[in-house]
């Protein structure tokens, strides 16, 4: 007996030992891991009961949002439509006072080539207008120029060095030599520009191995050539690869006298605003794949050479927007508490078949289309509207003094509100419901006056009723768009109605993003206040 | 009496009396809740208001208390006459059925709360809130909010912040009956010593019998909106003045048959089975007319020893063992749910079920009530 028992001890000693950690079950596996294994089943059931619509929210509201998000950040569209550019940017001081060098409008020529080719150079166009305002017709005046450049200079010189140049073995050559592409960089992505291009042009018939590219190619060629070393020039006329020193031979020594094709002259030609250096910042700023630009643009501000500013007092828009959407949104939320409070008071102390009643009143608005009530508000509201009539002809104002209680911040405020209160309305009833009378009636048997009753015991027990009503109506209120649409002018507009714009008339969906999230971001750092100050544990909703 | 009752303690008596004159009260115009109610509460008396629920014995306490207007009549509260007062200019201590302790608040918040409306100091509030948590022995729970006590420290709470303001009424409304069997049982005596200690008047509503008859100085039994009978606990078990109190208050065998003959406050019956028997005149009509016979089951004996004034075959249906009694239903005289408590001494042979057995009960113990012409 004795001996069995310690003989248990020591086991179930040196299982502890072993685990660690916690109790261990009879079987000596830790009890928190045999637990996990018998609830993982039931994890598994809910997870597979809720997998339908969280399939279902995933793809058709995180993922978009998270898409939409990104976008306004995302500007892959200047690298992509004009990749040759933006990298010969780089190597170009935006702050030297001095347009590019050839070398960048070679580049752009060969770029804006293929992209007019495939019309895409518009998109660009109007892209980089949002920051640099009339810089789209700049790109589509060239566009329609851009086959009638000059181009055949640096193609003609190289022919007429070695007659090679003109036929595709003299490329297959250069593009199998070990120094491609790593020095020649503008030369590959111009290659690749080329047969784009002739894919677009002539077809799948084309074949880009039979064909020598167009005279920007030879261009971007001089180009690359023409900034290497000296040394790395030597090296390929040299080289122990035959042919390609065969190519090269004689090329470091002619390259000095090249002709150029001064696309930069022709540019300037086409349209003046290549040789703005303003322009050219911009299209330098706006290169990067990730780009704070739509957020500046949210908040007013820009990036200028001298750093972020703000934007000119007139050209000032968002800052603004979202200062009125946040006001407006306080106006509504504490309108509806003042308008809700007594309902719901109404309702909670009321028997039960009149507070039915009064609580059908209260959900009736929603039995109706809302666009049907916000239009109601406008036949009611406007100058001509029943309520001006009903005043005028009570003879509160006069025929000249009707009110304008529409297309303003007042029209806003009352349509809104009268949208959102049962939103504020039931919250409260909720709450109020639980608040025993008896407190009341313990209050006064106390001494208490009905007015002292009701602020120290009554209504901080309905807090929480009002927080979860309030924080339920800014939400709401703060991204509504259709009320405020219809009724709220141009005074009245909220920050959503300029998203809804960009989104659908301006097509600047990277602002409408970064407006979008800048408002996500206030809305969650309103939640967070919230559950700060308040604790979210404290709202109830019923 | 009973106002000599709540004497015996030393503290001198500063309740207050309460006066209903009259008092009707109908909620909807048709029916009358309240049936013409008069009391009169001696200053310093605990008055239990003890009956079924619809009784109208809560609808009394909220008259009283001013949260209902009497429909006609007056309450008078030390001579002067309230029912235009306010509730809160009454100044009396109220506890309620579920406590009503205010959930935002501490617990010393709760009981500085009537102490901050009369714009007492705060160190005097202090003083005082110490001394009411104290004297319910929780002076080490001011701080905690209500829901983190228990409930039976809750009602303690209650009962202390409806004292703390020394009103001279206090009323409670069934204020024990969210608590287990255990902890009432507790509270009854504890509230039953505050009561004791500080000498207020009390006005305990209730429907639990026994916690009427261990508290109260004097219990006003309701039904149907009328006071059934007023009297101590003792008097109101012994000799209940008609079958509703006789049946609601403990156990009670009823027994119906013919008046024979009177004399004095004794009487012969004939029962319904025309046994005859003696019983206690309370409150009987003629001769010739019926009464209910009622009769504690306590008071009848198995097999008498000694000599009885009446002698009844019973025969045995049920037995059922109960630890410190046996309880067993018989059928006797007509009467098939007659109960009879056999105290459990471990001498007495178990009755066997349908065995017939004697039994016997002095005439004293028999109330002959009811008077039906």
């Amino acid at each position: 007996m004795t001996a069995s028992t310690t003989l248990d001890s020591v086991d179930s000693e040196s299982h502890d030992q072993a685990a660690g950690q916690g109790p261990l079950t009879k079987d000596g596996i830790p009890l928190k891991r045999s637990l996990a294994r018998a609830l993982r089943r039931e994890k598994l059931r809910a997870l597979l009961l809720i997998a339908p619509l969280l399939a279902f929210v995933l793809v058709s509201f995180i993922f978009p949002i998270g898409d939409m998000l990104y976008r306004s950040v995302e500007n892959s569209i200047v690298e992509k439509t004009i990749p040759g550019t933006v990298r010969a940017l780089n190597d170009w001081d935006s702050e030297s006072g001095e347009l590019p060098s050839e070398r960048v409008f070679a580049a752009l020529a060969d770029d804006m080539m293929l992209a007019q080719e495939i019309k895409i150079h518009t998109r660009l166009g109007s892209r980089i207008n949002y920051d640099q305002p009339g810089i789209s017709s700049v790109f589509r005046k060239s566009g329609r120029q851009i086959k009638k450049l000059e181009r055949e200079a640096a193609m003609n010189a190289f022919i007429g060095l070695n007659a090679d140049w003109n036929t595709p073995e003299a490329w297959a050559t250069l593009t199998a030599s070990e120094q491609w592409p790593a020095q020649f960089r503008y030369t590959a992505i111009s290659l690749d520009n080329w047969k784009a291009w002739l894919a677009s042009e002539e077809g799948d018939d084309a074949d880009p191995a039979a064909l020598v590219p167009h005279g920007f190619t030879y261009a971007t060629l001089y180009h690359d050539l023409s900034n290497m070393s000296a040394s790395d020039l030597s090296a390929l006329a040299t080289s122990s690869d035959a042919p390609v020193a065969a190519l090269f031979a004689g090329v470091p020594d002619a390259l000095a006298s090249f002709p150029s094709d001064d696309f930069k002259g022709q540019f300037a030609a086409i349209e003046k605003g290549w040789t703005e250096i303003d322009n050219w910042q911009a299209i330098k700023r706006l290169s990067p794949p990730i780009i704070d630009s739509y957020f500046l643009a949210a908040v007013d501000s820009e990036r200028t050479d001298v750093g972020v500013e703000k934007k000119p007092e007139n050209e000032r828009l968002y800052l603004g927007l979202f200062l009125r959407t946040i006001f407006l949104s306080m106006v509504i939320t504490t309108s509806c508490i003042l308008l809700g409070y007594p309902i719901a008071y109404l309702l909670a102390t009321l028997s039960v078949r009149s507070s039915n009643l009064i609580l059908i009143l209260v959900l009736l608005p929603f039995w109706t289309s809302l666009l049907v009530r916000t239009s109601a508000w406008k036949v009611l509201l406007q100058q001509q509207g029943v309520i001006n009539d009903l005043l005028v002809w009570v003879g509160f104002i006069s025929e000249a003094g009707r009110l304008v209680m529409i297309n303003n911040m007042t029209g806003t405020i009352i349509a809104m509100t009268h949208i959102l209160l049962p939103f504020m309305i039931l919250p409260l009833y909720s709450v109020m419901k639980t608040i025993s009378p008896t407190y009341m009636r313990a209050a006064k048997s106390m001494g208490a006056s009905d007015t002292l009753a009701f602020w120290r015991i009554y209504f901080p027990n309905t807090v929480a009723g009002i927080g979860a009503g309030s924080i339920l109506v800014f939400i709401l209120s703060i991204g509504y768009y259709i009320t405020p649409e219809l009724v709220g002018g141009t005074k009245g507009v909220f920050i959503s109605n300029r998203i809804a714009y960009h989104i659908s008339s301006s097509l600047n969906w990277g602002l409408a993003a970064a407006l979008g999230s800048i408002l996500l971001v206030l809305v969650l750092a309103l939640y967070w206040t919230y559950d700060r100050i308040v604790g979210i544990d404290n709202v109830k909703l019923g | 009496m009973s106002s000599a009752t709540s004497a015996k303690s030393s503290t001198p008596i500063r309740g207050a009396a309460v006066r209903f004159e009259h008092v009707q009260k109908s909620y909807d115009g048709e029916v009358l809740v309240v049936k013409d109610l008069n009391l009169d509460i001696a200053p310093g008396e605990f008055v239990t208001m003890l009956g079924p629920s619809g009784s109208g014995k809560t609808t009394c306490l909220m008259m009283l208390a001013g949260f209902e207007p009497a429909t006609h009549g007056e309450i008078f509260l030390n001579d002067k006459p309230i029912n235009n007062v306010p509730p809160r200019k009454r100044g009396i201590g109220m506890v309620f059925q579920n406590y009503a302790l205010f959930p935002h608040m501490s617990v010393a918040e709760n009981l500085a709360f009537p102490l901050e409306i009369r714009k007492m100091g705060k160190s005097e509030r202090d003083a005082k809130v110490k001394r009411a948590l104290d004297m319910v022995e929780l002076g080490a729970f001011g701080n905690r909010r209500p829901a983190q006590l228990s409930g039976g420290q809750q009602q303690r709470v209650a009962v202390a912040r409806a004292l703390v303001f020394d009103p001279d009424l206090v009323l409670m409304d069934e204020p024990l009956g969210a608590l287990d069997k255990q902890l009432r049982e507790q509270m009854q005596y504890e509230i039953k010593h505050i009561h004791e200690s500080l000498g207020v008047s009390v006005v305990y509503v209730t429907h639990d019998q026994t916690e009427a008859l261990t508290m109260s100085d004097r219990v006003a039994v309701f039904e149907d909106g009328v006071i059934q009978q007023l009297s101590s606990p003792d008097a109101l078990y012994e000799s209940p003045q008609n079958s509703f109190v006789a049946q609601f208050i403990g156990e009670n065998n009823k027994l119906s048959g013919k008046i024979t003959a009177i004399n004095n406050d004794r009487c012969s019956m004939t029962l319904d089975d025309g046994t005859q028997v003696e019983s206690h005149a309370v409150n009987i009509g003629e001769v010739g007319s019926r009464s209910t016979l009622s009769l504690r089951p306590e008071r009848v004996e198995l097999e008498p020893t000694e000599k009885r004034d009446n002698l009844v075959n019973g025969v045995v249906k049920e037995v059922l063992y109960l630890g410190d009694h046996l309880r067993i239903v018989m059928s006797v005289a007509g009467n098939d749910e007659f109960i009879v408590k056999l105290p459990n001494g471990g001498r007495a042979a178990t009755p066997v079920e349908g065995q017939s057995y004697t039994l016997g009960w002095s005439a004293e113990d028999a109330k002959a009530l009811d008077p039906v012409s």
